[in-house]
């Protein structure tokens, strides 16, 4: 077997490092952290636990930043294609940092906290965004990245059965929405949100209650940890971009597939870093697509790998992929020419130089299960 | 039954009578995690020794496996094609990839024992 190298620099450890090293989880580094990729379980178990049951993710490595000041809202709107001013007190939304080519700086959850935003971006992007931030936000807007934070999500079906023992009034959020609360002692902040499709929750709390916080939910009957790895097949299960694979600077948010995220008001206003290409776009069509592809065969279809027409022409690359351990097949996302973008289209995926048959195909592969009431 | 020898890319081979039954280690299949496909040569199929005869794919990624011994395939396991996580669950026993009908059944030098492979997985960790 070919070995894997590992990667020279020292890496940052989350608060709850020391709980996953000693309960099983094997680490790698992602994004300059030192990470659970799984546990014992492995990746297929611990997936297939989050949709049937309930799993606690340690993703503190991602960046909480916070905005405030008079004009935090309207600066933000700027920057990213999603209408903020209709975001209700305590209300999260989806959106993207956009570039002046309309490509994607970073996808980001921004939430309304009530004289404050709040948001949490990529643990790979977090300078990245704070210097563009901090560039183009204004003198008026103040922008801190929460160092002293953690981020814990609580995912799968059993989810809010178990939160409501500890955060009572969370467990009845709606999709999207957050509390501030208590668990215990310690003032946390609770969404219903995620990024592996299934019901769940978010929890940010201060590093230092993170631990306690952590096993509190971990002694429940029913929750497991789970890692990075089923993190991974669970949003690609989920249809949900990755960015540095799915979006990137040349990607804008309308290839990509999330024109659902672009508010009304600013298509028709306009007014935000790459609004030319993306409204363009939108009137129009984009060149290519984020689709999802499902492979015939049983062999998985990796990032990088190349898609071709049914005339052997090529038509675009995939993103993502690899092994749906709900489906139990190999399932992939990537970018076609928008001719080719419709479902049920055959392509073929171009696997070590042997061109094997796939369809685009709908996306989620497995459907959502947020709570929307 | 003969005993198992071992190279450093963590593959196994197993020599009865010319032929090479061949696989990949239980420290390997550790390291990639869950099995879900393993893409395998056709029989007749000639490799070198240390050449790539098979790969690997956990849910994470693709590796390539590597031939101990030269030879030429002779059988591959087609259980592999339902059950990939025969390999986790028993990799140098049901979970073996192929037999090999050796080219220089004499060629074993270089290769290792399971003791020193045992030494040499010690040292990885």
């Amino acid at each position: 077997m070919a070995e894997s190298a590992s990667p020279a620099a020292p890496l940052l450890r989350t608060p709850l490092y020391d709980w996953h090293a000693a309960n099983g989880a094997k680490l790698v580094g992602f994004a300059g952290y030192e990470m659970p990729v799984q546990y014992a379980d492995g990746i297929i178990a611990e997936h297939k636990h989050t949709r049937t049951r309930v799993s606690l993710f340690d993703v503190s490595h991602m960046g909480q930043i916070s905005l405030w000041g008079d004009e935090a809202v309207r600066a933000l709107e700027r920057l990213v294609p999603a209408d903020l001013l209709e975001l209700l007190p305590w209300a999260l939304r989806y959106t993207q940092f956009t570039n002046e080519a309309g490509g994607i700086i970073d996808d980001l959850m921004v939430t309304n906290g009530v004289g404050r935003l709040m948001l949490v971006v990529n643990a790979s992007r977090k300078a990245v965004d704070l210097a563009h931030l901090e560039a183009r936000l204004g003198h008026a807007v103040n922008v801190a990245l929460l160092q002293g934070r953690a981020l814990i999500a609580l995912q799968g079906p059993y989810a809010p059965v178990v939160l409501a023992r500890h955060a009572p009034r969370a467990a009845k959020l709606s999709f999207m929405n957050a509390i501030p609360t208590r668990i215990g002692k310690v003032d946390v902040v609770i969404s219903r949100s995620g990024y592996t499709g299934e019901d769940g929750f978010e929890i940010s709390m201060p590093a230092e209650a993170a631990s306690d916080i952590w096993q509190r939910l971990a002694a429940e009957p029913d929750v497991k940890p789970a890692g990075l790895g089923a993190r991974d097949s669970l949003r690609l299960e989920a249809g949900l971009c990755l960015y540095g694979h799915d979006i990137d600077e040349a990607s804008s948010p309308t290839e990509a597939a999330l024109a659902w995220s672009i508010g009304q008001r600013r298509r028709r206003e306009a007014g935000f870093v790459g609004d030319a290409r993306i409204l363009a776009e939108l009137r129009g069509a984009p060149k290519r697509k984020r689709v999802g592809l499902l492979p015939e065969g049983k062999a998985p279809a990796r990032e990088g790998t190349e898609i071709r027409d049914e005339a052997g022409a090529t038509i675009g690359t995939v993103t993502s992929g690899g092994f749906s351990p709900s489906l139990g097949v190999p399932i992939a996302m990537g970018y076609v020419e928008a001719r080719a973008a419709k479902i049920g289209t055959p392509v073929s995926l171009v696997v070590r130089g042997e061109p094997r048959p796939a369809r685009i195909a709908k996306m989620p592969f497995v459907p959502h299960t947020y709570h929307k009431p | 039954m003969a005993d198992f020898i071992y190279i450093k890319s963590h593959e196994w081979a197993r020599i009865d009578g010319g032929v090479a039954t061949m696989g990949i280690s239980d420290y390997a299949q550790g390291q990639l995690g869950d099995v879900v496909y393993v893409e395998l040569p056709k029989v007749g199929q000639k490799v070198e020794a240390g050449g790539q005869i098979a790969v690997v794919e956990s849910v994470k990624a693709a590796s390539e496996v590597y031939a101990p011994l030269g030879g030429e395939v002779v059988e591959v396991n087609a259980k592999l094609a339902d059950d990939p996580a025969l390999i986790n669950r028993a990799a140098t026993g049901d979970g073996w990839f192929l037999k090999l009908k050796l080219a220089n059944p004499g060629a074993t030098s270089g290769l290792m024992d399971e003791g020193a492979y045992a030494k040499f997985v010690e040292s990885l960790k």
